[in-house]
């Protein structure tokens, strides 16, 4: 359901004796210039305040769009530090920022931007304790977080309060963006009303992402964000945006309101935030196993036996592409591959499979147990874990 | 009726590394059943252990949710694209 009404959370109409100064106008130019945006939507942009949960991949170039759009008030959450393989895609942040908490580094970067507007930062992790006090005080909220728990937290918060969340997320070259919680329109849980399990869908660590690919779907989100600020356009409610970069193609799929929705339907059963790790079945801190009870071998025992002469065959289960980055000359079989190849496999022999954290060897293990192969384990760590433990030579990734 | 099926990024592992199948189908269960047919590894991600399409992931038939047309039973008319849209998180730290 598109609309063409202003935010109804956000500033209507410009409250009298809010003004531009002489160096707003100048540095506002080319919005003033555009009637869809004038001195009238300038100052609801002035006047509006976002909230971005996450100041990675997606929020990098979403911040740096809003705050030089001149977004009055910008809120920054995000628990992180900067990392070195941040880089690739993130790029709020330079060099010189690794290790330092990304909110602080972010934050000196948009007031370098824009000295004219405010900045709050929140070097937290959201949860169900504080997402409702901190999205008190914003207009919109733009969801660009990295995993399913804060996900379902932000929408159900947004339901709750009211708020619009401008989505978007991506995975290797594929993005998704819509605005959802805008009143009459549909949220999260109508689209995807329960998270996958743990360990049926790749996260990006595993699966990677092509570094421009947030840049486009967060442009994508701050454009939405101003749309809704100053009540213009189209804006994507009811409406799912499909990008593929590779194909380099837009499609569009109608998104409905489901009236049995359990926090924006009819007969809502759920008026309060819940437990999101609890609800996502990530129990505690997300370990790098979540197929349990596999026999494991750590990288210092299996090193031990091979340079002891064992027998032991190591079984790669990571994709060709990892492979070509390092390996400890083990026998590629990706894990996708494994249920038709597993004839390559003798089962008498002993058998020890790794990938590149230990996650993806525990299913290939789980599953070749039930194959009936009895002498496997997987490799705690996987290639990690042995490049800490064992090779220092063998390069993360 | 010739339909093609639009195979989302996550999945494609499972299918072959194709980005769509043409599979023969006068119904999206039918269509369904012809890939999962064709790619078995794809069964476990689409359905759950008691058969039902699983909630993290969508259908739809050119751009309707089938879950507001008839379904499993929706009818698929030649040239028609099926989409399959899981649910991605991906997007601030990794
Ligand atoms: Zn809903």
């Amino acid at each position: 359901m598109a609309t063409k009404t202003g935010i109804p959370a956000g500033p209507a109409m410009t409250k009298p004796g809010v003004t531009l100064s002489k160096e707003e106008v100048m540095r506002y130019s080319r919005h003033l210039i555009m009637p869809e945006v004038g001195m009238e939507g300038q100052l609801k942009i002035k006047q509006a305040k976002v909230l971005c949960i996450g100041t990675g991949g997606l929020g990098a170039p979403l911040g740096l769009y809003l705050a030089a759009a001149g977004v009055g008030r910008i809120g920054l959450v995000d628990f992180d530090v900067v990392d070195t393989t941040n880089l690739q895609r993130q790029v709020l942040f330079g060099t010189s920022d690794v290790g330092r908490p990304k909110t602080e580094a972010a934050a000196e970067r948009l007031r370098n931007l824009n000295p004219d507007i405010r900045i709050d930062t929140f070097e937290t992790q959201l949860t169900s304790a504080n997402a409702l006090e901190l999205f008190k005080d914003y207009d919109i909220i733009v969801d660009g977080t990295d995993n399913f728990p804060t996900r379902y937290l932000v929408n159900d918060a947004c339901v709750i309060t009211g708020k619009p969340n401008v989505y978007g997320s991506i995975f290797r070259f594929e993005g998704q963006i819509t605005v959802f919680g805008y009143p009459g329109g549909p949220c999260y849980r109508c689209l995807y009303p329960e998270p996958p399990p743990p360990g049926l869908v790749p996260s990006c660590a595993e699966g990677g992402v092509l570094g421009v690919l947030p840049g486009i779907v967060g442009t994508i989100q701050a454009a939405e964000t101003l749309k809704l600020i100053i009540g213009k356009g189209e804006p994507l409610i009811g409406r799912l945006l499909l990008f593929d970069a590779l194909a380099m193609k837009f499609r569009e799929l109608k998104l409905r309101k489901n009236p049995e929705c359990p926090v924006c339907g009819e007969h809502p059963t759920l008026t309060k935030l819940i437990d999101y790790a609890e609800f996502c079945g990530v129990r505690g801190e997300e370990g790098p196993t979540t197929v349990t009870n596999v026999p494991e071998i750590t990288p210092k025992e299996l090193k031990t036996r091979l340079d002891r002469g064992d027998d032991i065959y190591i079984l790669d289960v990571r994709e060709p592409h990892e492979y070509q980055i390092c390996n400890i000359n083990g026998h590629l079989i990706p894990l996708g591959e494994l249920s038709k190849r597993v004839h390559e496999l003798d089962s008498s022999r002993e058998i020890v499979a790794h990938c590149k954290s230990g996650k993806r060897s525990a299913e290939a293990v789980e599953f070749l147990r039930g194959a009936g192969f009895r002498k496997i384990s997987s490799l705690k760590g996987g290639i990690l874990g042995w490049s800490d433990e064992v090779d220092p030579t063998v390069p993360k990734y | 009726m010739a339909v093609k099926v639009i195979i989302p990024t996550p999945l494609r592992a499972y299918a072959g590394k194709q980005e769509s199948v043409e599979v023969q189908a006068a119904t999206v269960g039918e269509a369904l059943a012809a890939l999962t047919g064709k790619f078995a590894e794809l069964k476990k991600h689409l359905y759950s252990d008691d058969g039902r399409l699983r909630s993290f992931v969508n259908v739809y038939v050119n751009d309707e949710d089938i879950r507001y047309l008839q379904k499993d039973q929706t009818a698929v008319r030649e040239g028609d694209t099926i989409s399959i849209v899981p649910s991605i998180a991906g997007g601030a730290r990794d």
